[in-house]
């Protein structure tokens, strides 16, 4: 916090001086201000229309179709470039690899958003959403259920990942005594958010299993959970890659470059994890492959996009991981990661929506009403997140020891 | 909800099932529950039974002289929980009503995370409006595409035929089968209704396939069907097999627990070590 931050927060308490602080910063117009304002307000109007007329006025979703691009982009997908927060405080906090320490409270915060965006679409396509109290406090259970685990763990990780970043938050406020105490909780938070990511991950994953006569046997398979968790890390570190990318650009001065390690050997070492990572990925959905006896399936145009997603999506950009690694090129490291992430988008939907009943004829696009919406939450969701890093001491690693 | 409840909810939320009455789960529903028994060689195509599905429920009664609905393949829908359709086959033309199939281990039910969809004791899967959040969770999971949603409501339900549950619990039979003019449709316990069926297979033994449509089909139905022609003729899917659907995702859910158990003294004690390698150096 700044000095004269200090102060004001000692002369006006800590209510008005956030009320201060929510005053935006800076100019207002910003490209990325120009172009997001007027979605944001349109994807709001389209929610308005969306409360009132239901579901079918704005989305392209049908009785064949219960689940499109809400739930397959936005919250299938979303989860998985958001794991790159449990992998991070996995190998910072419980493998204590210093070299990660500078970028573990961003990507808590970028993990910590993206869930309560991400996730929290989920409850846009709930056709009656002011039910979702029912399985939250115990009114109705349904322990059997995929959905419920899922769910439960979204909230559960939230508030992990709350307690993960809230030293920052009360640094930021100057509770000195809260940020003690918080950060005393940081270990067992982690430790606990890790058990639930792994868990849901993989349990997006499982959410399909009983989806098998729909989904194309190419892709169905019953390791689904197993492949969502293992494409989970490539999925998050590739997210950081870029992330970190754009952030060194845009936050250029409020970045801490004293930083014990330079911020290129951390991209180096991130590539490195998602070299191995996608590596296994490729080599599990090989083993199915194979195991599965798929060599007639793979004679149609169904079997060409199987080959270009696991080709040029996972054995692609993982061979360029490696050789980025070893010839230290960053720019090879950043291609790699957005192939990877492209990759993992066309995965999940591939799942949840392309393949979704392809041996009927009904098929789906989602409506310009959904990609909209699902803009708007990408826009919000960064509004926040520099609403935050230009306010909190995020990238500063120093301060917060 | 009070302390135990409390702490019963983060166990479930933790391991999903953990509950006793989860536990035990499906193993306690009797395998003898009611359903009925569709003989489609005795069906005329007449759609009484979606006349009285209709005007029972408060939703679309067809104007059957004049819609000429008989002519494509229709599914059920929002406004119909149960359709007719015409199939052209080896042996001539025949007609099949479909409806929720009442499965013995529903997808539906297992899928929904607030227990809106419920399967009965007596067999019949109901639908709660109360409960329900309108994930559609159950649409994704069937097997047969049966559960419907009211897209175009702000507060919309789930469409789905309930063997007429009301109805059931005032002693009567289902609107269905109460119109059938044929006797096409015959409800009872299923048991029974497989007797019967082996025994119309058993006598007419060049009228029937050998094969009782529903009696294994996804663990069993409650819902069964007789038929002159291999059912993939008259819209049937015989891929599905034979494994209730709540098994596939059983694996998953069963592992729960041992991650829960297993991970986190794991991550502790690489922690502990971690630390220790650190004081080592220093
Ligand atoms: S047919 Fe579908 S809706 Fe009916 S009980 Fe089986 S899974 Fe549920
Ligand atoms: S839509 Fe309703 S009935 Fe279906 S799974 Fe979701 S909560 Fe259950």
């Amino acid at each position: 916090m700044s000095i004269k931050g200090v102060v004001a927060f000692e002369k006006k308490g800590s209510l008005k001086y956030i009320l201060h602080e929510m005053k935006p910063r800076g100019k207002m117009l910003t490209p990325f201000n120009i172009i997001s304002i007027p979605i944001i307000i349109l994807g709001l109007v389209i929610l308005v229309i969306r409360f009132v007329k239901g579901l079918g006025a704005v989305t392209n979703l049908s009785q064949d179709y219960p689940w499109g691009f809400w739930i397959g982009f936005d919250v299938v997908t979303g989860v998985a470039f958001a794991a790159g927060a449990y992998i991070i405080t996995f190998v910072v906090y419980v493998m204590r690899v210093e070299k990660y320490h500078s970028i573990a409270k961003i990507t808590v915060l970028n993990g910590f958003l993206a869930y309560v965006f991400y996730a929290g679409a989920l409850i846009l396509d709930l056709g009656k959403p002011w039910n979702i109290v029912n399985p939250i406090i115990g009114n109705s259970f349904g322990y059997n259920s995929v959905l419920f685990l899922v769910a439960w763990h979204f909230l559960l990780y939230m508030m992990a990942q709350l307690i993960e970043f809230f030293p920052v938050t009360a640094e930021w406020l100057g509770w000195k005594k809260v940020k003690r105490f918080m950060s005393t909780l940081t270990l067992g938070a982690v430790i606990f958010g890790i058990t639930l990511s792994l868990l849901h991950q993989s349990g997006l994953g499982a959410l399909f299993m009983m989806a098998k006569p729909k989904i194309h046997p190419l892709w169905y398979s019953e390791f689904i959970p197993l492949l969502f968790l293992t494409s989970s890390i490539p999925a998050g570190l590739s997210m950081i890659i870029f992330e970190s990318t754009i952030s060194h650009r845009v936050f250029r001065d409020i970045i801490d470059h004293n930083s014990h390690t330079p911020f290129e050997d951390i991209i180096i070492g991130l590539g490195k994890g998602a070299a191995i990572s996608l590596f296994i990925y490729y080599f599990f959905k090989a083993i199915i492959f194979i195991h599965g006896r798929h060599w007639s399936l793979i004679t149609d145009w169904w079997g060409v996009w199987y080959f270009i997603e696991v080709f040029g999506f996972v054995l692609l950009p993982c061979i360029m991981y490696a050789n980025g690694v070893k010839s230290r090129n960053l720019g090879l490291i950043r291609s790699a990661a957005v192939i990877t992430m492209i990759g993992i988008i066309i995965n999940r939907l591939n799942i949840s929506v392309i393949t979704f009943n392809w041996n009927t004829p009904v098929k789906y696009f989602p409506s310009w009403m959904e990609i909209v919406v699902t803009l708007m939450i990408i826009f919000i969701e960064i509004w926040v997140l520099r609403w935050v890093v230009t306010r909190m001491n995020v990238f500063n690693y120093e301060d917060s020891h | 909800m009070n302390r135990r409840n409390f702490l019963k909810a983060i166990g479930a939320g933790l391991f999903s099932f953990s509950d006793e009455e989860a536990a035990a789960g499906t193993k306690n529903i009797k395998k003898e529950f009611i359903g009925v028994l569709t003989d489609t060689t005795r069906c005329i195509g007449c759609r009484s039974c979606e006349i009285a599905c209709g005007k029972t429920h408060n939703l679309l009664v067809p104007d059957v002289e004049k819609d000429n609905a008989l002519e494509k393949e229709r599914s059920t829908s929002e406004r119909q929980r149960t359709v007719v359709n015409r199939y052209k086959t080896e042996k001539g033309i025949f007609y099949v009503k479909k409806q929720c199939m009442h499965c013995w281990q529903p997808a539906c039910s297992s899928a929904c995370l607030t227990n809106a969809m419920l399967k009965t004791r007596e067999g019949p899967i109901i639908w709660r409006s109360n409960m329900c959040m309108g994930c559609r969770f159950c649409m994704v999971s069937c097997p047969f595409n049966i559960p419907k949603f009211e897209y175009n409501k702000w507060n919309p339900n789930i469409v789905k035929c309930d063997m007429c549950w009301d109805r059931l619990q005032a002693g009567k039979q289902p609107a269905c089968v109460e119109a059938c003019p044929t006797g096409a449709l015959i409800f009872g316990m299923k048991k029974d209704l497989m007797e019967i069926a082996r025994t119309r297979i058993y006598r007419y033994p060049h009228k029937y396939v050998h094969q009782i449509y529903g009696e294994n089909e996804v663990g069993g139905t409650g819902w069964l069907y007789l038929a002159a022609v291999p059912f993939e003729q008259l819209g049937f899917r015989t891929d599905l097999g034979n494994l209730p659907y709540p098994e596939y995702t059983k694996e998953f859910l069963y592992a729960v627990p041992a991650v829960i158990l297993v991970v986190p003294p794991l991550l502790y004690g690489l922690s502990l070590l971690t630390e220790n390698d650190k004081e080592d150096k220093l």
